[in-house]
């Protein structure tokens, strides 16, 4: 087998940060673009904060099972989710802390969900993979890849059945093109008309498998065309980049079809916590330390005269304190009591619902009575 | 009282349910244009348009979990697999999806939707279209699995199925689709959750769902007329939640039982009837429980093969009569 090409990675894509871009004479920013910059920063400061910290809590065992961080993800996040309005609906993978705290969610109870607390945003029944929060239309956080994808498509058929003038943005990674839930879910949003945005955060590794080595058609947001869904690929080191790609693909969603738009990321860490990543390429891993959006974004906006020093010192004090206090909350949140454990089972009480602990009889068997001949007496 | 066939029960259950809400709607391959493979849903696709009545290209995995999304925001979506064989295209989106989303995100939203699927064999389509893979569902907390016998259990529990907020795998059967009995006026919606017995006896208890729920009534019947025996028959109408009160009360008065199973008798519905007896009714019990079931074979094509590996009224009158004279109880 030819050694598969890294055709995936266009550098124009994958510069943001490797600012030679610098212009000699800066246009002048208003204030409401000013605003706009900053909370872009100060968003994507809070997810890496909130991240660093949960990967602390990680190995510090206050929370448990896997735990995928959106390090490096930072920009895409909020430039993608900047594009939605509140009454829109996301779907996401596992990997999305960032895009909880992006949509609106209290970090209290994004970090309690983390801890598996009650005050957890699915009530410490879902852990990092199962973000949810009706409130905020966030519907899931899916562990399964692909899984999410059918169903935000038919949430997307909700909204066309509902005449709503909502639409779904539904998350994914690169490894997802791969699966028939990616193509069965784009056949029916092409062939229906849905008001969905399927984003693929190509961050360029499943687990430690590169996309050169998965997809067939690297280039992966050109799989739009098999079912005639307008794409594009969009930088997602830079807030800016990322959002101008949603703020189209967005549009094309209310104008009533489906769009598909790939984000091209970095994932700064290994798969999950646990994970070292020595599968990468010592140059790989330089060139990481050039693509970091929060740093590249920071420098841009000093360059641009948005953000001095201390604007960036006292941002970076203010997300450390809501992170602070976003564990501190969950570390005081109770964990669910265990008489809950059958409460959401189903939606409805059910006659001969099974509420049986480890060890509890179907039926108690009855002991023989004392003085009875037992069969051990 | 009218009297109609399974297949009519099922159809106006459908268009009685559209007509009466509009988020209900139908979704599956072949539902519309075709009037459906079974003609289950003939007609409805002209009589409420596409909207309502969605043909789907044949993908089960995806319409499938676009009803759950599709119910997440308030629909109640009736998805039509062609065979439970197809469903297992679908295993992702029905267990990792519809039967977790409730409880995995801590109860915020449900996901009330229908799976209408047809099991069963002895139709010669040959090994992967003759399964009766319903306890694949059953085993998962989370979902509901109804297995209606008649035409009035048909129309009771679709309608409670599809006004029910849990997602409901619905099973029918293609031996039963022309089967006929009368469905009384005014018929209101089952409980889900509840077996019935649906024949009252003393010598022995039945156990049955599905189509086997009618071959316990014909044996019954057949040994009432032949041997003057009395068997009691339940029809479990439900796999999930599983009525196990009604089975072991019955044993308890009956002292043995024999359970009819279309699928495979290793870790199938049977093994966990039989379990529940031995939990409940042990002290009762005069011989062990006997279990009827499918030949452990990839379902041969030929007939003769095929009649040979499916459970038949002869196999069931056996078991009965061994279980009996282990009882010593005939003659």
């Amino acid at each position: 087998m030819a050694a598969p090409a890294k055709t995936t990675r266009s550098a124009s894509t994958r510069t943001a940060g490797k600012a030679g871009s610098r212009s000699p004479r800066r246009p002048k920013i208003d204030d409401a673009e000013r605003a706009r910059l900053t909370a872009y920063y100060k968003q994507m400061l809070l997810i890496r904060r909130f991240e660093e910290r949960a990967q602390r809590a990680y190995t510090e065992a206050l929370i448990g099972g896997y735990c995928h961080l959106n390090l490096g993800e930072e920009a895409a996040v909020a430039g993608l989710l900047g594009e939605l309005n509140p009454g829109d609906y996301l779907f996401t993978n596992y990997r999305e802390h960032g895009y909880a705290l992006a949509r609106g969610i209290d970090p209290r109870k994004v970090m309690a969900e983390l801890y598996g607390r009650v005050d957890g945003v699915s009530k410490g029944w879902g852990g990092s993979m199962h973000m949810f929060d009706v409130t905020h239309r966030m519907l899931g956080g899916y562990g399964i890849v692909g899984g999410q994808l059918p169903i935000a498509t038919g949430a997307a058929l909700a909204l066309q059945y509902q005449s709503r003038p909502d639409i779904v943005m539904c998350t994914m990674g690169d490894g997802t093109v791969a699966t028939g839930a990616f193509h069965e879910s784009l056949n029916l949003a092409g062939l229906w008309d849905l008001p969905i945005v399927y984003v693929i955060i190509n961050n360029g590794l499943g687990m430690g498998t590169d996309v050169a080595h998965s997809s067939a058609e690297p280039d992966l947001y050109k799989r739009g065309a098999a079912y005639r869904i307008e794409s594009a690929r969009v930088n997602g080191l830079d807030p800016e980049e990322a959002a101008a790609g949603a703020k189209r693909a967005v549009e094309v969603a209310r104008g009533g079809r489906p769009y598909l738009l790939e984000v091209m990321t970095e994932r700064l860490r290994g798969h999950s916590v646990v994970d070292p990543a020595k599968y990468r390429s010592p140059e790989d891993v330089a060139a990481l330390k050039l693509n970091d959006p929060v740093q590249t974004f920071a420098a841009k906006l000093k360059d641009a005269g948005v953000l001095d020093d201390d604007a960036v010192a006292e941002f970076d004090r203010e997300a450390i304190a809501i992170v602070d206090d976003a564990a501190a909350f969950a570390a005081d949140s109770p964990t669910p009591e265990t008489s809950t454990l059958f409460d959401y089972t189903y939606a409805t009480p059910v006659p001969n619902d099974s509420r049986r602990y480890p060890g509890e009889a179907l039926f108690p068997a009855l002991p023989v009575a004392a003085g009875a001949a037992g069969r051990n007496a | 009282m009218t009297e109609m066939t399974y297949r009519q029960a099922l159809h106006d259950t459908l268009r009685s349910e559209l007509q009466r809400d509009e988020n209900v709607m139908l979704m599956g391959e072949e539902i519309g244009i075709f009037d459906g493979s079974y003609k289950i849903t003939a007609g409805l696709l002209k009589e409420f348009g596409e909207r309502r009545v969605r043909d789907t290209p044949i993908e089960e995995l995806g319409f499938t979990g676009a009803a759950i999304g599709a119910a997440m925001l308030g629909l109640r979506p009736v998805v039509e697999i062609m065979t439970i064989n197809f469903s297992l295209l679908a295993l992702d989106q029905i267990v990792n999806h519809a039967a977790k989303i409730h409880g995995m995100f801590g109860g915020q939203m449900s996901v009330p939707m229908v799976i209408r699927t047809p099991g069963g064999g002895g139709q010669q389509l040959g090994a992967s279209h003759s399964q009766n893979i319903e306890l694949y569902y059953a085993f998962v907390p989370g979902l509901k699995v109804v297995a209606p016998s008649t035409p009035a259990e048909a129309k009771a529990l679709l309608m409670a199925s599809i006004r029910d907020d849990d997602p409901v795998l619905f099973l029918e059967n293609l031996a039963l689709y022309n089967t006929k009995g009368e469905v009384p006026d005014g018929l209101e919606p089952a409980v889900i959750g509840k077996a019935k017995v649906t024949r009252e006896g003393k010598d022995l208890t039945l156990i049955g769902y599905s189509r086997m729920a009618l071959v316990a009534q014909q044996v019954a019947d057949r040994l009432a007329e032949s041997e003057g025996l009395d068997i009691e028959v339940i029809d479990l109408r439900s796999l999930r939640p599983l009525d196990r009160d009604t089975v072991v009360e019955s044993v308890k008065k009956t002292n043995a039982a024999v359970v009819l199973e279309d699928d495979w008798l290793t870790y199938g519905i049977g093994a966990e009837i039989a379990a529940t007896i031995s939990d409940g009714a042990f002290d009762y019990l005069d011989a062990p429980v006997r279990r009827v079931a499918m030949a452990e074979v990839p379902m041969p094509y030929a007939k003769p093969l095929e009649t040979a590996a499916l459970p038949s009224v002869d196999d069931v009158i056996n078991a009965v009569h061994e279980t009996l004279d282990a009882v010593g109880r005939r003659r």
